[in-house]
């Protein structure tokens, strides 16, 4: 399967997008308006584009901290997002839950708690629901190397293993759990190589390459839908600011971040855009003013909405009384 | 009316369910073609098939996760814990997913999960296989929490667990298991979350009680009836929610408050119990606020040590006497 021309500024669209909305949140967090922690994904926007373009409304996505791409892939308005990240009430948790603790169920987004990785035993749920169901759906989890060291991880793995179940494990390699070092995070040299201990198949993929990501959760998806089962795709990558938006990530070398940084994925992709002459500089100049446009909004939304009140402090803690009949 | 088991109530309640309502299904440690570690599965492979009550890996975290996961694509899971004891292995499932999702997402999903757990000691079970773990849930937002004593309650309780959209911990007595039988009566019914039940009525003071418990008061009772005594039980069923008022009402009646729960006494359900007494009865009062629990000690094994640690009518009749006293 290849993709059209038309796809591939879709997806280099969102690319922008992801950029463009967490570049402004950095500034608007550092300016105090954004007061929700701020974990931010620049550098690894790939991932999220290139797994979850494509995905069907369907398909249940469990992106994590850091997973903004997701979200707006899978149609979350940017709206209701910046909302969330101010605490206003028309955001996704309406003020009850910051960053991208929330989702959108309607689209079947139901993003991480902070004890990272437990939502990738939840992911195997949904995964068997669709199995019991008999629908060709797939659930996603996403997360860092750093939950693969939670038993969570081990567990949810080892039981998608054993029901074979239409689940696909992106991890996000970005070499740092927070701060700590991945020779002090594992002592095997690829996450992915644990998916053997499971069952099924693990690949690594070069994470900021967006086309090799693409290409690997196209195989994924097809055995996850033909019912061979689940794969952990483990994307090497990395992220370009702190673990959050205070910190400043000193424990790295200024020399590895640059290299990195030399691999930022968006002018990657958009060398092979111009080698296949779908994007041209005025392309490139509408879809920056688009993802622009769209993120400004998401702004003003956000700074002119309303804010919850004191009486929504208590609400849907549980659903109105029941009838036990 | 036949009588039934405890044990054969909670089977009758997930058999009849599962019947009544396909998105119902089972997964816990050897609940398949085992039948689950006490039986209450027993036959319900070969009637529901294999998903339906589906064997997991010993994956506490994930057997919870994974119902969570079943909740939101709009199934009803009911997770069995082997013992309530292995709970803490799925702690944070239950109180950081479960039980903060419908608040997350301000009210736009809900987590309609049960987790059942075999709780409770007496029978020799030692430190990881008589635990009452409740308290730890009822501390936390978001979680209904239910304990039934009696074989109907034991089935309308589970029943209205499972037809709850919210987590339901449905903590089952296993030393209630086989000795205690009930009528239950036939027919589609549940008991609604959140009343408590008068379970012997009395004048001089209340025990309030849930689980074992309400047996040990209701023992406790009948040794204090013939010293003149007249003892009220009242059986909370469910801790959250809780029904205040009839706590209220049993302790404005008698004007004197025992507390007895086989959890640990320290911080254990009755702590809260007493502080809404002491908020809004004090002026009721005519004695102290006396609660009888579980030594906070880990549960020993030896059948002395074990009897030491555990409430039973013996001490509930002393916290009785010692409440009276205070009056005269």
């Amino acid at each position: 399967m290849e993709l059209r021309a038309g796809e591939l500024l879709d997806m280099y669209y969102y690319l922008v997008l992801s950029r463009t909305f967490e570049e402004r949140v950095s500034t608007l967090y550092k300016q105090g308006r954004v007061k929700a922690g701020v974990f931010s994904g620049i550098g690894q926007e790939a991932i999220c584009v290139g797994t979850c373009y494509g995905l069907e409304d369907e398909d249940f996505v469990a992106p994590a901290h850091r997973d903004l791409g997701v979200f707006l892939v899978k149609g979350v308005s940017p709206r209701a997002i910046m909302a969330q990240l101010y605490g206003r009430a028309t955001g996704l948790s309406g003020g009850k839950d910051s960053a991208l603790h929330a989702g959108e169920p309607e689209l079947n987004v139901f993003g991480t708690t902070s004890m990272l990785g437990a939502q990738i035993c939840v992911t195997t749920g949904a995964a068997l629901a669709f199995k019991m169901r008999k629908q060709p759906h797939v659930a996603v989890s996403y997360f860092g190397e750093g939950a693969s060291a939670r038993g969570d991880f081990h567990e949810a793995l080892n039981f998608a293993g054993v029901h074979r179940l239409p689940c696909i494990f992106v991890c996000e390699n970005n070499y740092y759990a927070y701060s700590t070092p991945l020779p002090l995070q594992m002592a095997c040299d690829n996450v992915a190589d644990r998916a053997l201990g499971y069952g099924f198949a693990g690949k690594v993929v070069e994470g900021n390459d967006i086309l090799a990501v693409w290409h690997t959760m196209r195989e994924a998806l097809y055995r996850a839908r033909t019912g061979a089962g689940p794969t952990l795709i483990e994307c090497k990558t990395y992220r370009w600011h702190g673990h959050s938006e205070h910190d400043k990530a000193m424990y790295r070398t200024e020399e590895e971040f640059l290299e990195w940084k030399s691999r930022d994925p968006i002018p990657r992709f958009e060398v092979y855009l111009r080698e296949k002459r779908i994007l041209t500089d005025e392309v490139r100049g509408d879809v920056a003013e688009q993802a622009r446009k769209v993120v400004a909004d998401a702004v003003e939304y956000a700074e002119h909405a309303p804010d919850p009140t004191a009486a929504d402090a208590e609400t849907n803690v549980f659903g109105p009384p029941q009838a036990a009949e | 009316m036949p009588e039934t088991t405890y044990i054969q109530a909670i089977s009758d309640a997930l058999r009849e369910e599962m019947e009544r309502d396909e998105r119902v299904f089972v997964l816990g440690e050897d609940v398949g073609a085992y039948g689950g570690a006490f039986g209450v599965t027993k036959g319900f492979v070969e009637k529901f098939g294999f998903y339906r009550c589906l064997d997991t890996p010993i994956s506490e975290s994930l057997i919870i996760g994974a119902a969570i996961g079943a909740a939101l694509m709009g199934f009803r899971p009911v997770a069995e814990m082997q013992f309530a004891d292995f709970i803490s292995c799925g702690f944070d499932q239950l109180c950081n997913q479960a039980g903060t999702l419908r608040y997350r997402y301000d009210g736009r999903v809900c987590c309609p999960i049960v987790v059942r757990a075999p709780s409770g000691g007496g029978v020799g079970g030692g430190p990881y296989h008589s635990q009452n773990p409740e308290g730890w849930f009822c501390h936390t937002p978001g979680l209904k929490v239910v304990a039934p004593a009696f074989p109907d309650d034991a089935k309308g309780l589970l029943k209205a667990a499972i037809r709850d959209d919210d987590p339901v911990l449905y903590f089952e007595n296993k030393y209630l298991y086989r000795r205690i039988k009930g009528e239950v009566p036939e027919g589609d019914w549940a008991t609604p979350l959140g009343q408590a039940r008068l379970v012997r009525e009395g004048a001089d003071a209340s025990v309030i009680a849930y689980g074992s418990a309400v047996h040990h008061a209701l023992a406790a009772a009948e040794l204090l009836a013939p010293d003149g005594v007249s003892v009220e039980v009242l059986d909370l069923r469910s801790l959250v929610p809780l029904d205040k008022q009839a706590v209220l009402d049993t302790v404005r009646k008698t004007g004197h408050a025992v507390i007895v729960h086989e959890d640990w006494l320290r911080c254990g359900f009755g702590a809260e119990v007493a502080a809404i007494l002491a908020e809004e009865a004090i002026d009721v009062l005519d004695g102290p606020i006396v609660r009888v629990a579980s030594q906070d000690t880990p549960i020993p094994f030896a059948p002395a040590l074990e009897e030491a640690h555990l409430p039973n009518p013996t001490k509930i009749v002393a916290a009785v006497k010692k409440t009276l006293r205070a009056e005269t």
